[in-house]
């Protein structure tokens, strides 16, 4: 399966992409992409317990299954307002 | 006319959301007894700094959406009150409103209350960052871990807005 993975704010900055596209084995679920991506990435294990995420732009949690196309994104905390 | 609830670059004032929020179609604008705006400024200090300026990025989609579930919490907790909620992205200077909130009700505490849950709930689980450029650097700002579900995070909101 093939997903869209968007970063935001300071993960962006630690993967320096926005977009990524990434490759995962059927059955995957969202934290499977994420950590696939804190193994690339060794600065975002950091976020674990404080990402949220999303799946084609609704709040999802880490357990939630993916599908092929997906458009995946990790959320740091939140500093609107 | 001006959406109830919107994310963009334009400057924001207090203006626009009160006119936003008193021109609801199907809404009887001549029950209302209240309107309490709200604008979020940016400050020149945060945590001992000295702030040149805010950059605001947000994940837009999901941040309309979280939006429209303040709005409809809202519309739930204090069933005569009506929102609107305009937050800005971009490069803001200090003094600048990032943020500009207006809600109308028949009387005025639950208008005030209104108010003050929607800038406590934005704060809590809207997907929009800061990133704050001080003198000797920059930083992205991290608060609160965005969990819309979290029935606690919306309990604290409801109790510093009925405080």
């Amino acid at each position: 399966m093939r997903v869209t993975v968007r970063l935001f704010a300071r993960l962006r900055d630690i993967t320096g992409a926005s977009e990524l596209t990434r490759e995962c084995a059927a059955g995957s679920t969202i934290g499977d992409v994420w950590r696939q991506l804190a193994g690339e990435f060794p600065e975002l294990a950091q976020y674990e317990r404080s990402i949220s995420s999303a799946v084609n732009a609704d709040y999802a949690r880490m357990s939630h299954a993916v599908r092929d196309g997906d458009d995946i994104a990790f959320l740091p905390p939140v500093s609107g307002g | 006319m001006t959406p109830l609830l919107r994310i963009g670059r334009d400057t924001l004032d207090v203006e626009c959301v009160a006119t936003a929020v008193s021109a609801i179609p199907g809404r009887d604008a001549g029950a209302d007894g209240a309107v309490v705006t709200f604008l979020g400024l940016v400050r020149n200090h945060n945590a001992g700094r000295s702030v040149r300026y805010l950059e605001y990025e947000a994940y837009e989609p999901l941040a309309v959406k979280a939006f429209e579930r303040i709005a409809a919490e809202i519309r739930v907790r204090w069933p005569g009150a009506c929102l609107a909620l305009h937050h800005r992205i971009g490069r803001l200077e200090i003094g600048e409103a990032s943020v500009a909130i207006a809600a109308r009700s028949p009387h005025r505490g639950d208008a005030y209350a209104a108010c003050r849950y929607a800038i406590e709930r934005v704060k809590q689980i809207v997907p929009i960052w800061k990133r704050e450029f001080f003198d000797g650097g920059d930083v992205w700002i991290e608060g609160a871990t965005a969990n819309p579900d979290d029935e606690q995070a919306r309990a604290e909101a409801e109790r510093a807005a009925c405080a």
